[in-house]
């Protein structure tokens, strides 16, 4: 399978995902430049993390006018699954392809930190090989990850199980203390209604090694790969 | 054609949470500013154009405010009358 990872102008962990999928996963993965019409045949877009564009005017919201992006939205469009991580997930909401916005942290601080999420939702093309409840050990790095939608969005991506990752402590428990930016009812990643488009601010890919910290991410890549392979 | 001058006023949507005016009036409130109730941190943009009117001018920047400028999702819009140049 070939994984396409966009870069952009300011991202910062493309290389960290091109390790993920080719070291750790074994699959081929090529690098869409921001400035290509080209998907190069990829099966799978990563949206990576990083600063695209100088966060400028918002984050995320120059990227999503990257001539490459009407080729991602359209691959998304046509049920092709697409992984937005960080700055990633903050560009897919700029972009609609995700609701919601992502806004500065409530305490103001830039958070890098090994965070607790709790897979809410295992039946989806990321998280089909976790457990639900399961607690994953997974990094953040960001200063504008607070989530937020109005109510009735998230009472229906809660709803429709839509909601897949929400902070948590080691223990599975769903609390303020648990959660590092103010993201609403905790959530920390979301899927589109058609389940083919994942945000979420924690960093899979670099937790992808003992080495690293945590291996809790492999599963997560393994997921998409059972799941368009099959 | 004419060029014309529109400011915009770019403010955190009410009712969300808005941890940066909150600190500013904090900070305010330290120096004291005790009377100060409330401070939202918003962006400030000039849009310079051209447009047949001022109608005209002010409709283009609402447009551009839905699309690009403001998030509607988190933020609130307003724009300034439009300004000849």
């Amino acid at each position: 399978m070939r994984f396409g990872i966009v870069t952009f102008p300011g991202s910062n962990c493309d290389y960290d995902a091109y390790h993920a999928v080719t070291e750790i996963l074994g699959e081929e993965a090529v690098y869409l430049w921001h400035k290509d019409h080209d998907l190069q045949g990829s099966d799978v877009i990563i949206l990576p993390g990083g600063f695209s564009y100088g966060d400028y005017l918002r984050v995320g919201a120059i990227a999503r006018f990257s001539p490459i992006m009407q080729e991602v939205a359209a691959h998304a469009k046509a049920g092709g699954p697409v992984l937005g991580i960080c700055n990633g997930f903050q560009i897919a909401c700029e972009a609609g392809l995700l609701p919601g916005a992502l806004m500065r942290n409530s305490h103001l601080q830039f958070v890098s930190a090994d965070v607790r999420i709790r897979v809410e939702n295992s039946d989806t093309l990321f998280t089909n090989r976790y457990d639900r409840g399961e607690v994953l050990k997974i990094p953040v790095a960001h200063g504008d990850g607070r989530f937020v939608a109005t109510d009735e969005v998230l009472d229906r991506l809660e709803g429709e199980g839509q909601v897949i990752f929400r902070y948590a402590d080691a223990g599975g428990n769903i609390s303020a203390d648990a959660n590092p930016n103010g993201s609403e009812r905790n959530i920390a990643g979301i899927v589109n209604d058609a389940g083919n488009v994942l945000g979420m601010m924690p960093h899979p890919e670099r937790a992808c090694s003992p080495l690293l910290g945590s291996s809790d991410g492999v599963r997560l890549l393994e997921s998409i790969l059972s799941r368009v392979t099959a | 054609m004419s060029k014309f001058r529109i400011a915009v006023h770019i403010t955190p949507r009410k009712g969300l949470l808005d941890p940066q005016g909150n600190a500013v009036r904090d900070a305010l409130r330290t120096l004291g500013f005790k009377a100060v109730k409330d401070v939202h941190v918003g962006r400030y943009i000039i849009v310079e154009t051209d447009a047949y009117d001022a109608i005209e001018a002010e409709e283009t920047v609402t447009d551009m405010c839905r699309k690009l400028l403001a998030n509607p999702v988190t933020e609130d819009f307003e724009i300034e009358s439009a300004v000849t140049t």
